[in-house]
């Protein structure tokens, strides 16, 4: 019993969905409980943190990170998994470029405690109170972990073995990629080098999708509630915002098969750096509007308008890969904490 | 003296107008800020954002994309390409809370030396206005990069 290689799985600023996913993976969950001993996994055992610093360093064999890292709590459960940990997972993509929680990365730490403590309608707080590192009540003193300004993936606080991309990563990918260790760990089969990018075909979305694609020339942009898209034809040629074709593939093109555009969560394709750029570059080269006999001021005025239909650049391009991205967050001017220049 | 601010412009150029532009700007021995650092492209459609964000990350105080006029492209629309994606690059530069002025268009052909070393001297002048953009240390600092991470970096893990 003893001798099985050792499992943990934990989150940092993560929706939880990650966890999910790997109990998704359906009769294969019997296959990972027969192959593995679990040595850390606080969503379906009850481990303590103490539990984790008594072991050796390097005693689990492989762990699964899924969550950004929004607060000294993460970062520090982070460092400490790294240094018990022989294999170390980017599982999602929060721990491999950040996600939805670094869209906040757009904005400042106070405008954050704005919205959620005080400014949303829903909020009823009178006294103003938000939550602090330390405070003292007659017992002693309280503390919380310290929320940062800015969100960072796991890579940016410690070293990563293996990027699992996906929001969440698909089952056969996970089922893949756990084999792919386990031969590592239990038959000595070479892994593949430490930094790489697992559970993905390395092809773009648009090669997994079917929708048939012709002359891509738009006029307007829609958002997803504003058009009954035809179930055939390439969603960004009927002007919804498909990131199909700046995103690594592996996921089977689910979401632009059943009418979404994709939303770009498995992360850019290799010798890309910057998703959000690319896709920036490749929409705005299919903007349909201005030829090079117009006039200069009609030709921008003709551009702006289409340009003006793209709600949310940065946080559409950069859904999922904020903390990836070139300029990792926004610079904030503005009084009410917003990046806005 | 104090010391002046000299903002470092990193110019993309085209290959066929603008770059021959600022040939023309030497031989005819325009005077002009010597803040630009250019960088010849075959086309100003050749210009990715990603070299725009980079060259913003890596230092530079601001960004000038330089090309044909409209129409005169000698890839025919290369240059629409790149006023496109100016259009929508300018529209996510600003949520990202980079100024306006910092990124900038101009078309320039190959007999408008005069034109470019104006648009230089301008784009210095207004740069110098907004001061240095040093993005890396003081828009990114310790939100990033794992070297600046807060107390245990003797942590070798």
């Amino acid at each position: 019993m003893s001798e099985k290689p050792k499992l943990a799985m934990y989150w940092g600023s993560a929706c939880g969905g990650c966890e999910i996913s790997v109990l998704n993976i359906h009769e294969h969950i019997l296959a990972v409980d027969e192959i593995f001993d679990i040595a850390f996994f606080p969503c379906i055992a009850d481990f303590k943190v103490h539990h984790v610093e008594s072991y050796d360093d390097g005693y689990i064999d492989v762990c699964l990170w899924n969550g950004a890292i929004r607060n000294s709590e993460n970062e520090e459960m982070a460092h400490l998994l790294r240094k018990k940990s022989k294999v170390m997972v980017a599982y999602g993509s929060c721990a491999y470029e950040g996600c939805i929680p670094a869209l906040s990365n757009l904005t400042s730490k106070e405008a954050t405690f704005n919205t959620v403590y005080h400014d949303n309608q829903s909020i009823d707080n009178p006294e103003g109170i938000v939550p602090l590192t330390e405070v003292e009540v007659a017992e002693g003193t309280l503390t919380l972990p310290e929320f940062y300004n800015t969100v960072k993936s796991l890579d940016q606080v410690v070293d990563v073995d293996y990027y699992l991309p996906g929001c969440p990563p698909e089952p056969p990918q996970i089922w893949a990629v756990l084999q792919v260790i386990v031969a590592g760990l239990l038959e000595g089969a070479p892994l593949p080098p430490a930094g790489s990018v697992v559970g993905v075909t390395n092809v773009a979305v648009c090669e997994e999708c079917e929708r048939v694609k012709s002359e891509k020339n738009i006029e307007k942009f829609y958002r997803p509630y504003q058009i009954n898209p035809d179930p055939e034809q390439c969603l960004l040629e009927q002007g919804v915002v498909c990131m199909g074709l700046a995103t690594n593939g592996g996921c089977g093109a689910l979401c632009p098969q059943v009418g979404m555009g994709c939303r770009g969560c498995y992360g850019p394709l290799p010798g890309v750096e910057d998703q959000g750029a690319k896709m920036l570059s490749a929409v705005a080269s299919v903007i349909g509007a201005g030829d090079h006999s117009m006039e200069e001021a009609e030709l921008e005025e003709k551009i702006q308008a289409v340009v003006d239909t793209i709600a949310d650049p940065a946080g559409t391009f950069y859904r999922f890969s904020m903390s990836h991205s070139m300029l990792r967050r926004a610079k904030v001017n503005g009084s009410n904490g917003k990046g806005e220049a | 003296m104090t010391e002046q601010f000299e903002p470092v412009i990193v110019g993309f150029l085209c290959n066929w107008c603008s770059y021959r532009a600022a040939d023309l700007a030497g031989t005819a021995r325009i005077h002009y800020a010597p803040n630009m650092r250019p960088i010849r492209v075959m086309c100003s459609g050749r210009v990715d954002p990603q070299f725009v964000l980079k060259a913003l990350r890596e230092g530079a105080d601001g960004v000038l994309i330089a090309g044909c006029h409209p129409g005169e492209c000698h890839y025919v629309n290369g240059n629409i390409k790149a006023l496109r994606r100016f259009m929508l690059l300018k529209a996510m530069l600003r949520q990202m809370g980079v100024e306006e002025d910092r990124v900038q268009l101009l078309w320039a052909s190959a007999s408008e030396g005069i034109i470019l070393a104006r648009k230089v001297d301008q784009m210095t002048e207004e740069i110098r206005a907004l001061g240095p953009l040093n993005w890396s240390e003081k828009v990114i600092g310790g939100n990033g990069h794992k070297v600046a991470v807060a107390e245990p970096v003797a942590e070798e893990v």
